[in-house]
């Protein structure tokens, strides 16, 4: 029971906070970015499972690795975005499969939230307050910039210094998300709440109070659901937000 | 710079990824004065006025009266229509109140709910907002990239009777790229044809020949010259 509780705490500030900078992500057309960078934190996942430390703390530095890649790639090549986020998730896959142990493979592909200890509970919390607490900060100045970087240029803004702000805030929720749901599913925690909010709001406050809590109902729905049946509750968190999704289809304004 | 200017501009040089854009572009721009800056597709129009906002890289001077206050009215904001982000909204980015809000709104003449998706306007009501957007903070200049795009003939008509009434009554100084000639001979006080260099810069009535309209758009356009009295 106890074990449960922590796996939902868990569950509510990562999928909540995912959820809320997730909105941020599809305006801006990087949904599936977290993709290609939940992918690149493979490597880093198995040599966490390897030598048995957090695996948000062996993600981490591969999402940062993995947003200077795409970053400076797309500076110099002019590439679209979509293009170098199947080369980079490809190496990361191929990379992490060199030496990841088969047996610890489920883990890092999707996820484990269920044997959280306190100590990850509470720093996952706190670095989930870190990360909304930024996100409310820069939001209005980051809409502007999603909308027009010129115009945002035009009206004084930092525009490198809010993205790197942001991009800062993925790669920390992309960290905690691996855990949570793996590195094959974190685009998911983002990027599927975004959407059913997109669906359904009919202005930017909706649009930013529901994403989170559908990314809250499905962490405990997952959880709950594992609790249930034995299923991995990584996929079965998404699957909750896929039927969240599903729906803000039919009542889409 | 003498009290009168607003902005004044030398030897201005701009290269985007090593392409010559604009060169050896100088002119000024004196206080309630409308330039217009007169062009082909391609010319380097928008280009100057992100250069003139500090968007862009130069080499050579633009020297704006100090402290002064901007606006800019962009030519499309594609991007909008992917975030549901209401009329009221859209003004709150810039921090202003509901009142502050309501009362540019009647200034520009914009009829429809304040709830409504900016996405979802029509291009006249957008362009409507997108000019009260700029207008927010007082501005004392504003640099509109190309007014009537997307918008019908009366409605085209409609964006200029607003201009000319919220120059008056603002005391703007404007600064405008457009590629109609109406426009430049209705509003302007100076112009100046640029296609890539300066082809020519002056009042309307004395620069634009046929001549100088054929340096600028080429030998097919065939040009009228009409008064209005």
């Amino acid at each position: 029971m106890e074990q449960l509780i922590l796996s939902l705490i868990t569950g509510i500030f990562i999928a909540g906070t995912a959820g809320y900078l997730g909105t941020l992500m599809l305006s801006k057309r990087m949904a599936l970015v977290a993709g290609p960078l939940g992918h690149l934190t493979l490597p880093g996942i198995a040599l966490a499972l390897i030598y048995g430390f957090d695996v948000s703390l062996g993600a981490f530095p591969f999402v940062i690795l993995g947003i200077i890649l795409i970053w400076l790639i797309e500076i110099k090549t002019k590439l679209p975005l979509e293009a170098l986020t199947a080369i980079v998730f490809a190496l990361g896959v191929a990379v992490s499969f060199l030496f990841l142990p088969i047996a610890k493979a489920e883990t890092a592909l999707i996820g484990d939230i269920t044997k959280v200890s306190l100590n990850e509970v509470i720093i996952s919390a706190l670095l989930c307050l870190l990360v909304f607490f930024v996100v409310k900060k820069i939001y209005p100045k980051m809409v502007l910039i999603n909308i027009s970087e010129d115009l945002a240029k035009a009206e004084k803004i930092n525009v490198k210094k809010y993205n790197f702000l942001y991009l800062m805030a993925i790669a920390i929720i992309v960290a905690l998300g691996v855990k949570m749901v793996g590195g094959l599913l974190t685009a998911a925690l983002v990027a599927i709440p975004a959407c059913a909010s997109r669906n359904l709001s009919k202005n930017l406050l909706e649009y930013i109070c529901l994403a989170p809590l559908f990314g809250i109902f499905s962490a405990v729905f997952g959880i709950l659901l594992f609790k249930l049946t034995g299923f991995p509750a990584g996929p079965l968190i998404i699957l909750g937000s896929g039927l969240i999704f599903l729906i803000s289809i039919i009542f889409k304004k | 710079m003498s009290n009168n200017l607003i902005l004044k501009v030398k030897n201005l040089k701009v290269q985007i990824n090593n392409e010559k854009i604009i060169e050896n572009l100088s002119f000024e721009v004196k206080k309630g004065e409308v330039l217009t800056i007169l062009g082909p597709n391609g010319a380097g129009k928008t280009v100057l006025l992100k250069t003139l906002l500090g968007i862009y890289p130069f080499e050579g001077e633009i020297v704006w009266k100090e402290g002064v206050r901007i606006g800019y009215v962009p030519q499309r904001l594609p991007f909008i229509k992917n975030i549901p982000i209401t009329v009221e909204e859209f003004f709150k980015l810039k921090n202003l109140s509901k009142k502050e809000i309501e009362n540019i709104l009647n200034e520009i003449g914009f009829k429809e709910n304040l709830k409504k998706e900016v996405g979802n306007l029509s291009s006249g009501q957008f362009q409507r907002i997108l000019i009260g957007w700029a207008l927010a903070k007082n501005p004392e200049v504003l640099l509109f990239d190309e007014p009537m795009t997307g918008i019908d003939i009366k409605g085209e008509e409609t964006i200029y009777t607003l201009l000319k009434r919220l120059k008056e009554k603002r005391g703007l100084t404007l600064l405008l790229v457009t590629h109609d000639l109406s426009v430049v001979y209705k509003f302007s006080d100076f112009v100046i044809c640029l296609n890539k260099y300066p082809v020519c810069q002056g009042a309307p009535k004395d620069v634009l020949s046929p001549e100088t309209l054929r340096n600028l758009y080429g030998e097919e356009i065939k040009f009228y010259q009409h008064y209005h009295k």
